[in-house]
């Protein structure tokens, strides 16, 4: 119940927030934040709750964020539509790699390396066909009302990405608590021993993957209203995948507010390298990459963690005491 | 029907570059078979590899090939360095970890590139770039076939390295059971980082050997990571022969590919060669089953 009440606190507190801050700079901040939050939310239900690290979560982000834009531009659908269509392509692709993966058992490295392969294939045909823009991309036409999901005012977007986090804040608050996330659970922390228990590993994960995968794809669909346009390195790249990892690593795996914790960080710590360091291509990047490495090697349990003190000291000290023997 | 002649000199070239990626594909292997872990930075360390050619042609005017030991050495410091003190100390007893922060390496190394050399295209010219050797049925440029026959002859090092010396020994028994290797009182973390050097050392080999006829730019690793990781699946984790069989048939498959059905295409070829293997065959052609 705690939990429920933090997450009613969260969304009541943020709510109001376009209407005290004038700034369009700081909504659109707050937009972004919210943004990869919400991607954040759909990797950390596969690879925080079910253990299966992704590498190529732009799979699902970019087939998303391509279906809106090619039904919108070739065959006029609304983006409301368009957002529907991502969610269900982005969950189908996520249940046709998960099918093909698990299947054959796939785990761990091999999993994270199968998914960043499957990515590359589709930034290569996005690369390569016309419907797709190839290498130019797609442009998405400008037409501003509620009505394409384009809103008027910043605030829009804002509330449309807040009201996709509380939805994924209170999904992965049911799933804690739900059967489905108990084996979930149970075949994160060992296959072998859930399935002796009568949990079906592949079926499980099968789920999960789609979930994650519709996330993504609705991620996808809400990314390219924002911008209006996409190409295949935006889409299938991997920085999309990298960022999507990165927040609830940093924020805290398998945790509710993990990704929420991480996507806010992450962009604290991106606007100080910015402040610091000045606009240059792939400054971001290195800093993203280096939070990573820090992470896993002082932190691996995330923000949360460190609620946890006296497990990561005991954790430095053992880290230290290895690296004096070694 | 297809010409002979067109057919040849493709499946030649492709052996030239499949040797490439099967030296690039043995380190991989080395450290993958010893230590149980995928390198994900792998491609981003090829790509320092290559700049490091580059650089030391354009600054100090070293033959590619005569910096080859500079490399070897250099890469093998790099490696040895970064096992040693970053990954070694990643794990937290999930190998998981181990691959994020690998993967984290390689997003600060292939973006530090992009930010230092920007992402522009470069390439050297040697007196001996547009030579050629003529086999009668086609035309093997010089760089090319040095690169292959060098190839082969660092794997032939690497294996006698393996097989006849102390170090090798201790590299296998690492390899086979860690427990027990400590036991008998080799020093694992140094044999460790051993591997993962000598693994990164063959990188620095294959950029002396890969730029004289080729090019390097920051994202070029990239590409290279996921057909070292095609040769490796292909071949086996760990399998040593396994590598250079399946570097030699990647490398002729990437080049039909890009011969039938053109240069983006023809990279699809890899990828879908890589997720069937893995979804049908994971324990490569030759890999033993773990």
């Amino acid at each position: 119940m705690r939990n429920l009440a933090t997450i009613i606190i969260f969304c009541l507190v943020m709510a109001p927030v376009p209407l005290l801050i004038q700034s369009d700079f700081w909504i659109t901040w707050l937009t972004l934040a919210l943004f990869y939050a919400y991607l954040g939310q759909a990797w950390n239900l596969l690879g925080g709750y079910g253990g299966q690290f992704s590498f190529g979560h732009a799979l699902f982000f970019g087939t998303g964020a391509y279906c809106t834009a090619i039904l919108q531009i070739h065959f006029h659908i609304n983006a409301w539509g368009g957002f529907v269509l991502a969610t269900v392509a982005g969950g189908l692709i996520g249940a046709g790699t998960g099918w093909l993966v698990f299947r054959y058992g796939l785990r761990g490295s091999y999993f994270a390396l199968v998914t960043l392969a499957f990515a590359e294939v589709f930034r290569i045909l996005a690369n390569s066909f016309d419907f797709t823009g190839a290498g130019v991309g797609l442009l998405v036409p400008l037409q501003p009302g509620i009505a394409q999901m384009q809103f008027e005012s910043k605030a829009g977007f804002f509330w449309l990405l807040l009201m996709l986090v509380a939805v994924g804040l209170l999904f992965t608050w049911w799933l804690e608590n739900a059967r489905f996330g108990a084996r979930l659970m149970a075949v994160r922390e060992n296959e072998d021993a859930a399935r002796a228990l009568g949990v079906d590993p592949f079926d499980t994960k099968l789920r999960a993957i789609a979930i994650s995968g519709a996330m993504a794809g609705s991620a996808g669909a809400v990314y390219v209203q924002l911008f209006l346009y996409i190409d295949p390195n935006i889409a299938y790249g991997p920085a999309m995948s990298v960022e999507a990892l990165l927040v609830p690593i940093i924020g805290g795996l398998g945790t509710i507010f993990g990704p929420v914790l991480g996507a806010f960080a992450l962009h604290v710590i991106a606007e100080i390298g910015r402040l610091a360091f000045g606009e240059a291509p792939g400054l971001n990047l290195v800093l993203y990459g280096i939070l990573l490495v820090l992470m896993v090697l002082f932190l691996p349990n995330g923000l949360f963690g460190l609620g946890r003190v006296n497990f990561s000291t005991a954790r430095l000290r053992r880290l230290f005491k290895r690296g004096s023997h070694a | 029907m297809l010409e002979f002649s067109i057919l040849l000199p493709a499946i030649l070239n492709g052996l030239t570059t499949g040797a490439i990626y099967a030296l690039i594909a043995l380190g991989l292997t080395l450290i993958y078979g010893v230590l149980h872990i995928i390198n994900f930075a792998h491609g981003s360390l090829l790509m320092l590899a290559l700049y490091g050619v580059f650089f030391l042609h354009s600054l100090f005017g070293v033959d590619p090939y005569l910096a080859l030991p500079i490399e070897a050495l250099a890469l093998f410091a790099v490696g040895y360095g970064l096992q040693r003190f970053v990954i070694g100390h990643a794990s937290h007893g999930k190998d998981e970890n181990i691959l994020l922060v690998t993967l984290g390496l390689s997003v600060i190394i292939e973006n530090l590139a992009l930010y230092l050399w920007r992402s522009d295209t470069r390439t050297i010219e040697t007196p001996y770039s547009f030579e050629v050797i003529d086999f009668g049925v086609a035309f093997i440029a010089v760089p090319k076939a040095i690169a292959f026959i060098g190839a082969l002859l660092v794997a032939a090092l690497l294996w006698l390295l393996m097989t006849r010396t102390d170090l090798g020994r201790a590299i296998r028994a690492l390899a086979r059971e860690r427990q027990g290797a400590r036991l008998v009182g080799i020093n694992v973390e140094h044999i460790f980082a051993m591997s993962f050097g000598i693994g990164c050392a063959c990188l620095g080999i294959a950029a002396c050997l890969l730029l004289p006829s080729f090019y390097v730019s920051p994202q070029v690793g990239h590409a290279f990571v996921l057909v070292a990781f095609t040769v490796v699946v292909l071949g086996g984790m760990g399998s040593f022969v396994g590598a250079l069989l399946g570097g030699l048939i990647i490398g002729v498959t990437e080049s039909l590919g890009g011969l039938f059905l053109g240069e983006s295409l023809g990279q699809l070829g890899i990828f879908l060669i890589f997720i069937i293997v893995l979804l049908f065959r994971p324990n490569g052609l030759l890999g033993q089953r773990v």
